[in-house]
C-alpha cells in the first residue's frame, strides 16, 4: 500500500484513504479493486468523481464534501458523503445506495437505473432527471425541472419542488410533501392508493426518514405525449 | 363580347399557340405534396436518411496527381499505409485500425439484430470498428465486433456501467450532422419488446430522446464529465466526442480543452435513423466546410495528428475518403454508406418499395419499421430477409474497395501513407468549394477569402 492508504486494526475493514496523499485516481483504484470491506475517504475537498465506478459490496464514507459524479455508476457499493455534493451524485446508479448528509447540486440521481439515492438535505435542479428505475429520497426541496423525462422508479421529495416537475415524464412516481411550484408538461397529479402507501412507507423506512406517507401527494404521466398528434402540438 | 372571352384562359378559342405549362421553381411537385401532407396530417414530416438536396461536397474538388514536379508511386509494388492509430492522446490502449474507414453509430433498435451482426462481421474483416447506438450495446453486437466503440448519449438509454468497461472506446455524443441540437426519435412501430426494455420505455411509444446530456452543460462541465467516464474505466480506453458540424473550429477546440482523444466531426449530409425533414435538410454545414476549421482547431492547440479527427457526412468511395484525409482528417465513418452496402435500397425489392409507395434509391421511412431490406426494421420477419454472413461479406467488400480505391489516389499522389496526402494535392471545381475546402480553383491560385 502506498502513503496515505491506512488500514486499521481490522485490517481491510476500515482502510483509510487520504486524499491529501493520494491521487483520486490511486483512491479509486483501491476502492475499485476491492472484493468488500469498509473505507473512509479523508479530506475529499470536493473533488470530482470520488467513488465512481464501484462495483463490489464495499462500503465507502466520504468525510467531507465531493464535487461533481460522486458515486457515478454505483453498482452494489454503499457511499455515503458527509457533506454536500456537487453535480451529477450518483448519475446512472445501477444498484447499491448513495447518501448524502447535506444538500446535493444538480443532476443527483441522473438516469440512474436502480439502486437508492438518499439527499437529507436539499437537491437542486433535475434531480432525477431521465431516471430509470432508481429510488430518490430527498429530506428537503427539488428544485426546478426535476423528473424531467423520468422514465422509471420513484422520487419522494419531503419538502417543496421547484417549477416544472415532471416534465415530459413516462413512468416514473413522484411523491411531494410540500408544495409544487408548477408541474411541467404532462405530469399531473394521481390517486394515492394504498398500494402506493406502502410504497412510500417502504421507500422511507429504506431511507431512514420519518414522515407520514398519507402526507404526500402522487404525480405521473398523463400519457398524452407517448403517441405524436396534432391535437398536442401546443404541448411540446 | 365576343367568343374569345368566353373561352377559359389559356385556351383561345381561335387556334393560337398556347404556352407551355410552368410548374414554379420554389413551389415544385415535392413542395406542394408536403404541403398538401402537412395539411391533411398536422405532423411534421419525419425520415431516415440525410440531407438530399445537392450540396457542395467532395465531388466538386479534384487531385492533382504527380507528374514532372512531384512523382507517384507504383500502383500494387510501393507500399502506401493506411493503418491509423485513435486515441493514444491519453488512453492506455489506443485503437489500431487497419483502414481509416470506421462504422459509425447506429443503434439495435434502429437497426435489426442482423444489420448489426452484419455491420460487426463486415467491420472485424476489415481490421476497423464499429459504433453502438441510442439504445445500448447488445451482446450480440459485443461478440461480433472485435473493436466496438460504446456511445454515451443524452438519453443514456441502456447506459451501463458493466458495457463500459467492455468497450474498446467511448464516443461522448453531443450532436449528430443530421440534427445538431436534436435528440433521438424511434418511433412506436420499432420499439418492440426487446428494444422497449433495453431503453426502460413502454412499448410502443413514439420516443424522444433528449437533446442535452443530463448531467453536464457545457466544455466545463463535459470535462469533468470525462474525468469521470476515465476513473470508471481505469484511463484504458480512448474518449471521443461526437459533434454534428456546426461551428467546428470552437466545437473542436473546445472537444480538445474537455480532454477527448479524437473528434467525430458530422456534416449535415449524415444519415439519421429518423429526424424531422426540415432539420434534416436545414441545420448544420456540409461536411466539405467543416473539416478545414476543425483542423485549424487542432493545428491552433498543437493538437493535430494527436487528437485523431474523424470526419463523416455522405461519404461514399475511396475518392470521398481521400479527400476528407487530404484536408486533414485522421479517418472516416459511414453510416449511410455501409446500410447500402448490407442491401438497402437494392432494386432487388423494387415491387415492395412501390407498394410503400416509393422506390428503391428514395426508400427514407427507416422509422417505420417495414424496411423490405430488412435492415431498419425490428419486424423480425423482415429482419430475417438479411443474412448477417452474407451482408457482412459484402460491407468488407466494399470497405476493401473504398481502401484500395484511398491507395491508388495517395499513391497517385506520390504518397506513402494515405494521412500524407495534404490540401495542396487537391483544387476545386467551383468557387464555392474552393472556398469552403480552402483550395484553389482549378487553373487558378485563388483561394476566395484567403487569397483576395
Ligand atoms: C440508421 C441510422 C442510425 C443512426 N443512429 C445513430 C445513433 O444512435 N447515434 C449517433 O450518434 N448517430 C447515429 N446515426 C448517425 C451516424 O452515426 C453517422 O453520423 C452518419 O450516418 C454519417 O453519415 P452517412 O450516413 O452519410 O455516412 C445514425 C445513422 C443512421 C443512418
Amino acid at each position: 500500500m502506498s502513503d496515505g492508504i491506512t488500514a486499521t486494526a481490522e485490517a481491510q475493514a476500515n482502510t483509510a484513504l487520504d486524499l491529501t496523499t493520494l491521487s483520486v485516481r490511486e483512491a479509486n483504484r483501491a476502492l475499485q479493486s476491492a472484493k468488500g470491506g469498509a473505507f473512509r475517504l479523508l479530506n475529499p475537498g470536493g473533488k470530482h468523481a470520488l467513488a465512481c465506478g464501484l462495483s463490489q459490496p464495499v462500503s465507502v464514507s466520504i468525510e467531507g464534501h465531493a464535487g461533481y459524479y460522486c458515486a457515478g455508476m454505483n453498482q452494489r457499493a454503499e457511499v455515503t458523503v458527509h457533506g454536500n455534493a456537487g453535480t451529477g451524485l450518483a448519475e446512472n446508479i445501477m444498484s447499491g445506495t448513495v447518501r448524502v448528509t447535506g444538500d446535493a447540486s444538480q443532476s443527483a440521481g441522473a438516469t440512474g437505473h436502480g439502486g437508492l439515492v438518499v439527499i437529507a438535505g436539499n437537491a437542486s435542479a433535475r434531480c432525477g432527471i431521465s431516471m430509470k428505475g432508481v429510488d430518490i429520497v430527498v429530506g428537503g426541496d427539488v428544485g426546478h425541472m426535476s423528473a424531467f423525462m423520468a422514465q422509471a422508479g420513484n422520487l419522494v421529495v419531503l419538502g417543496d419542488a421547484g417549477p416544472d416537475l415532471g416534465d415530459s415524464i413516462y413512468e416514473a412516481r413522484l411523491f411531494v410533501r410540500g408544495a409544487v411550484a408548477r408541474l411541467g408538461t404532462d405530469c399531473v397529479e394521481k390517486e394515492m392508493r394504498a398500494e402506493h402507501l406502502d410504497l412510500l412507507r417502504d421507500l422511507l423506512a429504506r431511507a431512514g426518514m420519518q414522515a407520514d406517507p398519507a402526507e404526500f401527494r402522487r404525480y405521473g404521466s398523463a400519457r398524452r405525449l407517448y403517441h405524436f398528434k396534432v391535437d398536442n402540438a401546443g404541448a411540446y | 363580347m365576343n367568343d374569345q372571352s368566353n373561352a377559359p384562359r389559356g385556351e383561345p378559342g381561335n387556334g393560337a399557340p398556347r404556352t407551355t405549362p410552368v410548374k414554379s421553381a420554389i413551389f415544385d411537385d415535392y413542395t406542394l405534396s408536403e404541403i398538401r401532407r402537412a395539411a391533411a396530417t398536422g405532423l411534421y414530416d419525419i425520415r431516415g436518411g440525410g440531407a438530399k438536396r445537392a450540396l457542395p461536397h467532395f465531388d466538386d474538388l479534384l487531385f492533382l496527381g504527380a507528374s514532372v514536379s512531384r512523382y507517384p508511386l507504383e500502383g500494387y509494388r510501393e507500399a502506401c499505409g493506411t493503418d491509423v492509430t485513435i486515441g493514444a492522446r491519453h488512453a492506455e490502449t489506443p485503437l489500431h485500425l487497419k483502414t481509416p474507414i470506421t462504422i459509425a453509430g447506429m443503434s439495435f433498435g434502429s437497426l435489426s439484430a442482423q444489420a448489426k451482426e452484419a455491420l460487426g462481421r463486415g467491420a472485424n474483416a476489415a481490421g476497423t470498428s464499429t459504433t453502438t447506438g441510442d439504445g445500448g450495446m447488445t451482446p450480440e453486437e459485443r461478440e461480433h465486433s472485435n473493436l466496438l466503440v460504446y456511445q454515451l448519449l443524452p438519453s443514456r438509454y441502456g447506459m451501463n456501467p458493466d458495457d463500459l468497461r467492455k468497450a474498446d472506446a467511448i464516443e461522448v455524443v453531443v450532436g449528430q450532422g443530421a440534427k445538431p441540437g436534436g435528440g433521438g426519435m424511434l418511433l412506436g412501430q420499432k420499439i418492440g419488446a426487446r428494444v422497449a426494455e433495453m431503453r426502460t420505455l413502454p412499448e410502443g411509444i413514439d420516443q424522444r430522446s433528449a437533446c442535452r446530456h443530463p448531467d453536464w452543460t457545457g466544455p466545463d462541465d463535459l470535462e469533468i464529465k470525462i474525468g469521470e467516464l476515465r476513473e470508471i474505466t481505469g484511463w484504458r480506453v480512448p474518449i471521443y466526442i461526437k459533434v454534428g458540424a456546426s461551428r467546428p473550429y470552437y466545437d473542436v477546440a473546445l472537444a480538445v480543452k474537455a480532454g477527448a482523444d479524437a473528434v467525430v466531426l458530422d456534416g449535415m449530409q449524415g444519415g439519421t435513423a429518423a429526424t424531422q425533414t426540415v432539420f434534416i435538410e436545414h441545420v448544420g454545414i456540409p461536411i466539405l466546410a467543416a473539416i478545414r476549421p476543425a483542423v485549424q482547431a487542432l493545428k491552433d492547440l498543437g493538437m493535430h495528428r494527436q487528437v485523431q479527427l474523424i470526419v463523416s457526412g455522405g461519404i461514399r468511395n475511396g475518392a470521398d475518403v481521400a479527400k476528407a484525409l487530404a484536408l486533414g482528417a485522421d479517418a472516416v465513418s459511414i453510416g449511410t454508406a455501409a446500410l447500402v452496402a448490407l442491401g438497402d435500397n437494392d432494386p432487388r425489392w423494387e415491387d415492395e418499395y412501390r407498394r410503400l409507395g416509393t422506390t428503391a434509391g428514395a426508400y427514407d421511412d427507416w422509422h417505420e419499421g417495414a424496411d423490405p431490406a430488412g435492415i431498419t426494421t425490428q419486424d423480425p420477419a423482415l429482419a430475417a430477409r438479411l443474412d448477417p454472413v452474407a451482408a457482412g461479406r459484402r460491407l468488407a467488400n466494399y470497405l476493401a474497395v473504398m481502401t484500395l480505391e484511398l491507395q491508388t489516389i495517395a499513391r497517385a499522389c506520390g504518397k506513402s501513407h494515405v494521412h500524407n496526402l495534404e490540401p495542396e494535392d487537391l483544387v476545386a471545381l467551383t468557387v464555392e468549394s474552393a472556398a469552403m475546402a480552402g483550395v484553389p480553383l482549378a487553373g487558378t491560385d485563388w483561394i476566395p477569402g484567403r487569397t483576395g
